[in-house]
């Protein structure tokens, strides 16, 4: 059984290129399908990167394994961002992405774990991913082996009230291997999170929950700082844990960032046209030897 | 008559049935003294879990226990799970087939006196929409445990109806999912009825029997999967069906039945529920009768029925 740990470790450098490349897949899949979701995808390319490429327990040849770690992307409609990943470790056959969205494929506009290998749980309506990973984590303090249950939020769940429920058992529970990640973009369908439904101060709000929180937030685009993150997780020895990364939603291409028209506009061939050259040109970038 | 309450024989069935499954877990919302499964937290507090009123989350922690091999039962007022929870039944439980047992008390009416917000009267019409969603009404407490046993053989989420209050113990066979039970045999009309208004039924029978009409009385305690073979077959000979349930008369037993019978062997009909209203508070056989679900309307609408 090959898991992450024993595989050679990519550096980071390697990671922000495989994370780039699927951010290109990403674009060219919905540009094709006239279809899904950009803004969020883009943004929470390098977090998956990192946890399915470095930092997660986890055997693809065997997605069932009991003990790997678990991986709720409860911000849903990054799903296309989601499947690029599993594709490339090995979760999916090659090409499986070009089927995005089509009728019997097996990935559906928002994950669904009984279609998908590697999708631990379907998600697409808001606000279930932490509830979900709270239940795993209190059954993971039950085995011999106890895996880490990783949930990854944008806004839009933390705007729904199941999370607060969540977040508040959570802090009664304290099951150590909860780790909250938030895709902290600013930018939700409608408008900027300020506008929308402000969520500052975030970090303070969890702490008034009495979970574990950063002492800082992290770049969530810079491999070297989501590295950091996950060093302060280990100094974490009683749960849960959360981690605040800030991102740029619509990343790597100038007229997606920060703007919530990206949220889910589909990609047209000038689209795609005018993005194509940014984001190869920060491919480049990771791939100079 | 003997007399036993649903919600003791759920606390007793699930501390007896966890003296040997291991993988059964308890998660109640603040309820657990009312519902009963406080004693299952007294026999085993490692394995209960009391997530406070919050039944969105206490629904998805359960369904995260049940990705992990566990078979968790989660227990609350039937309302607050069919109507705070049906986002969390619906895309999470059941969309993804989980083995989640959702333990609805206080169902029906039978939380009379606390009147209106508290009385389920659509939960059935909510749950038996969702694919993969086995719903079961137990007709008498000695069902309860039958019914648990039920859902824990299956893969699949069930969801399990039962009445507050103390209700008769009926002389029948264990509730089975997917079986009408013929509970008196006749061949002027059926009565088809699930959860407490079974005892009705028979009682409105053994009226309707003195007038001498003959009603075939059937416990469709089953009502997803509904046994659409046994009600075909009683409405072949009596060529009339009335419906009984503790429930809107909309979307519930009522409404599952004439869909099977529009298909297969469309027949008179007629139905016992509450119409298109809200309820009220009050004392249980009051609101019941007030609210149209008694004997005498069983009786009554039986009989209107025979005389087409």
């Amino acid at each position: 059984m090959t898991t992450t740990a024993e595989k050679k470790a990519l550096t980071n450098k390697e990671l922000h290129a495989l994370a780039q490349q699927f951010r290109i897949d990403v674009m060219e899949t919905l540009n094709s399908k006239g279809t899904g979701h950009w803004g969020g995808s883009s943004s929470v390319a390098d977090i998956l990167t990192y946890l399915y490429f470095k930092q997660m327990n986890i055997n693809p040849e065997q997605p069932d394994w009991a003990d790997r770690d678990r991986l709720i992307l409860s911000k849903g409609h990054a799903s296309p961002m989601l499947y690029a990943v599993l594709e490339k470790r090995g979760y999916l056959p090659e090409g499986s992405l070009s089927s995005f969205r089509d009728i019997n494929s097996t990935l559906q506009g928002h994950p669904c774990m009984n279609k998908t290998p590697g999708v631990e749980m379907s998600t697409g309506a808001l606000g279930h991913g932490l509830s979900v990973g709270l239940g795993m984590s209190l059954m993971a303090a039950r085995s011999a082996n106890p895996f880490k249950t990783y949930v990854i939020v944008g806004e839009g769940c933390l705007n729904e009230g199941q999370s607060w429920e969540a977040i508040m058992a959570a802090g009664k529970f304290t099951p150590e291997n909860l780790v909250l990640l938030i895709d902290y973009n600013k930018v939700q369908l409608d408008g900027f999170s300020e506008d929308i439904m402000p969520l500052d101060p975030l970090a303070d709000k969890f702490k008034a929950f009495n979970w574990n929180v950063a002492h800082r937030s992290y770049n969530g685009h810079d491999m070297d700082e989501i590295e950091a993150s996950f060093e302060w997780l280990k100094t974490q020895s009683k749960g849960p844990s959360v981690i605040i990364y800030n991102t740029t939603k619509g990343k790597g291409v100038d007229f997606t960032e920060n703007t919530n028209t990206w949220h889910g506009a589909p990609v047209s061939d000038d689209h795609l046209k005018a993005a194509l050259p940014q984001l190869k040109a920060d491919l480049d970038k990771w791939e100079e030897k | 008559m003997e007399m036993a309450g649903m919600r003791d024989a759920l606390g007793e069935a699930l501390v007896e049935i966890g003296k040997t499954n291991e993988k059964l877990m308890v998660l109640d919302a603040d309820v657990s003294s009312s519902t009963r499964t406080g004693l299952f937290g007294k026999a085993y507090p490692d394995r209960f879990f009391n997530i406070g009123v919050a039944e969105a989350n206490m629904v998805d922690v359960a369904a995260g226990m049940a990705t992990c091999g566990y078979r968790p039962v989660v227990s609350a007022f039937a309302i607050f799970l069919a109507l705070k929870a049906t986002d969390q039944i619906r895309n999470v439980v059941c969309y993804n087939n989980l083995n989640v047992i959702i333990a609805g008390g206080y169902a029906g009416l039978s939380d009379s006196f606390d009147g209106a917000s508290h009385q389920s009267l659509t939960d059935i019409a909510i749950m038996r929409a969702f694919p993969n969603l086995t719903v079961l009404a137990p007709s008498h407490a000695g069902d309860v445990k039958a019914a648990l046993e039920e859902a824990l053989t299956i893969e699949g989420p069930v969801y399990i109806r039962m009445c507050r209050n103390p209700g008769p113990v009926l002389d029948k066979k264990p509730l089975k999912i997917g079986e009408a039970q013929v509970l008196a045999e006749g061949g002027d009309i059926t009565i088809g009825a699930c959860g407490i208004t079974v005892p009705m039924a028979l009682d409105a029978a053994a009226e309707l029997a003195q007038k001498g009409i003959r009603a075939e009385v059937l416990d469709l305690g089953s009502i997803k999967p509904l046994d659409a073979d046994t009600i075909v077959k009683s409405v072949s000979r009596t060529g009339r069906f009335l419906s009984v349930e503790e429930h809107s008369v909309h979307g519930g037993l009522g409404s599952a039945v004439a869909e099977v019978l529009s298909r297969k062997k469309p027949v008179p009909m007629d139905f016992v529920g509450v119409e298109d209203c809200f309820t009220e508070s009050g004392p249980y056989d009051g609101i019941m009768a007030k609210y149209g679900i008694s004997v005498p309307a069983i009786v009554a609408k039986s009989e209107a029925l025979a005389a087409l």
